[in-house]
């Protein structure tokens, strides 16, 4: 395998418990999942020297650098919402490569459901420009933001309610098959029609969970990666961007940050959609998926209601995706990037079960943050 | 609670029911929300104008579900594109509503947030 700049791998992940989850602090299951990340990896806490994490206090990384006892030559706390974490492996893949720290660990919990934290209002804050301009007009946060996408989506290019059911029918055929997905039963695109509407043109089954969880990942480079315990998954390439804080400065509603971090990352991989076996996309809505294959050239503009549909995405489809059952049927704890991250690295592996996607030498992950605003896109493959 | 001083003219204008927006006298570039000078050319010509309060719904929502604010959902959200270029974010008024539909403002008493509503017919008032 030629040697790249850039040669960095995946030794090591884990998941937090998942669901609703007691007895447990965020700090504390973050430092669960570190240790049996870093167990993968062969390593323990004292190699950490690179700590990339936020969402867990104030200072991002230095309350979880106390409570895990690791004091890091390299710190991130990169705010891109559910999008940090994918982005966390890229500046952890060019810190590595340069020497900066030889031991990236990236982690995240939380208990958002049984802390019951979230609310869909925003502060009406005359300072702010979002208090100013955004949050007086009532567009719930974060579901109208998608809600405002998917109708324009619908209106150009004539995307369908049916398209975006579709995608929800896919993460529960893949939950169905995953022993820790929060919901399993049948879910038919009727189920999705029928159920009670949110924000025209979402329903309650276009949306993501709400349930606690979270997950770890270490991220070392080829020298440190002989000793793991599980064979290593290289991050061929990684790319980031955003493009707007309120709604109405999104330049292109039908045009997300992906477009921008997709093209990179494809661009530092040196390959292309044709040669991704399977994705992990930020679920968080319907229509979240839906525009990132179009965002990633996956499908042409447009084409996204067609390309997810037809079972497509689904198990035994031609572009297996969401193969955890994704934010929408597995477990979404607010920010799904590490876990997206922690599924793509064990079916790479081939530790899938019965979920295991039959080619898995290239994965895909994908993440999406605030309301549309950032994007991140991580190529994972086979070494 | 702090005020921002680069929008008190916008709220000043919308107290008297006037659609305010930055225009460069260098390019003639308009932009909402204010910013210090022109994003387009960057340079610090940039004054308040009276916005046609004309546009075309970009987008918008029907809301079901409660924001906790006064008025009780349905109720209905768009984006506007403004004839001179910038989009805003207000309510509709009405739940009936197409994309591309021509939209024009209104005012409501005692609220300072602009609303959109069907472009007025030369009848109505
Ligand atoms: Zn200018």
């Amino acid at each position: 395998m030629r040697s790249r700049p850039w040669d960095v791998y995946v030794t090591g992940v884990a998941e937090t418990p998942l669901g609703e989850v007691t007895g447990q602090t965020e700090l504390s299951m973050v430092a669960l999942a570190a240790r049996e990340a870093l167990a993968e990896a062969g390593l323990g806490l004292k190699d950490v020297d690179g700590l990339f994490v936020n969402y867990l206090g104030e200072q991002g990384s230095v309350q979880v650098g106390e409570y895990l006892g690791i004091q890091p030559r390299y710190a991130d706390s990169t705010d891109l919402g559910g999008a940090a974490f994918a982005a966390f492996v890229h500046h952890a893949m060019l810190a590595v490569a340069a020497g900066r720290c030889e031991v990236a660990l990236v982690a995240y919990a939380s208990r958002q459901r049984s802390r019951r934290v979230r609310r869909l209002g925003e502060t009406p804050d005359p300072y702010t420009l979002i208090g100013q301009f955004q949050a007086p007009h009532g567009l719930p946060r974060p579901i109208g933001h998608y809600a405002l996408i998917a109708a324009r989506h619908m209106h150009v290019y004539g995307t369908r309610p049916e398209h975006l059911a579709e995608v929800a029918v896919a993460a529960r055929r893949w939950a169905r098959l995953n022993p820790k997905a929060w919901v399993r039963t049948p879910l038919s695109v009727d189920d999705v029609l029928t159920s009670r509407m949110i924000s025209t043109p979402l329903h309650r089954l276009d949306c993501c969970l709400v349930t606690d969880g979270g997950g770890a990942l270490v991220i070392t480079g080829r020298a440190v990666a002989s000793g793991a315990a599980k064979r290593p998954v290289r991050v061929l390439g990684a790319g980031e961007s955003h493009t707007h804080w309120q709604i109405s400065q999104m330049p292109d509603l039908t045009v997300s940050a992906g477009a921008v971090s997709g093209r990179e990352a494809f661009a530092m991989a040196g390959i292309g959609p044709d040669d991704v076996d399977f994705t992990e996309p930020y679920d968080s809505f319907t229509i979240t998926p839906l525009l990132a294959f179009e965002d990633l050239g996956f499908c042409g503009r447009g084409e996204g209601g067609e390309f997810v549909s037809g079972g497509r995405l689904g198990p035994g489809g031609e572009l297996p995706s969401m193969t955890s059952g994704g934010g929408l049927s597995y477990n979404h704890p607010g920010a799904l990037g590490v876990q997206l991250l922690v599924e793509a690295v064990r079916q790479i592996r081939g530790e899938a079960g019965e979920r295991q996607v039959p080619r898995h030498r290239v994965g895909l992950v994908h993440a999406v943050g605030g309301c549309y605003s950032a994007a991140s896109t991580v190529i994972l493959a086979q070494d | 609670m702090d005020h921002d001083p680069l929008t008190t003219w916008f709220w000043q204008g919308a107290a008297e029911g006037v659609l305010l927006v930055q225009r460069c006298e260098e390019c003639g570039h308009h932009q909402f929300y204010p910013r210090p000078f022109c994003l387009r050319c960057e340079s610090d010509r940039v004054v308040p104008i009276e916005a046609s309060g004309a546009g075309t719904l970009y987008s918008f929502t029907v809301v079901h579900v409660s924001t906790g604010l006064d008025v009780p959902p349905p109720y209905a959200v768009g984006l506007v594109t403004l004839d001179e270029g910038p989009r805003l974010l207000a309510r509709l008024v009405g739940l009936d509503h197409t994309i591309g539909d021509r939209v024009t403002v209104r005012w409501r008493d005692g609220n300072p947030h602009p609303v959109f509503g069907p472009a007025a017919r030369p009848a109505s008032r």
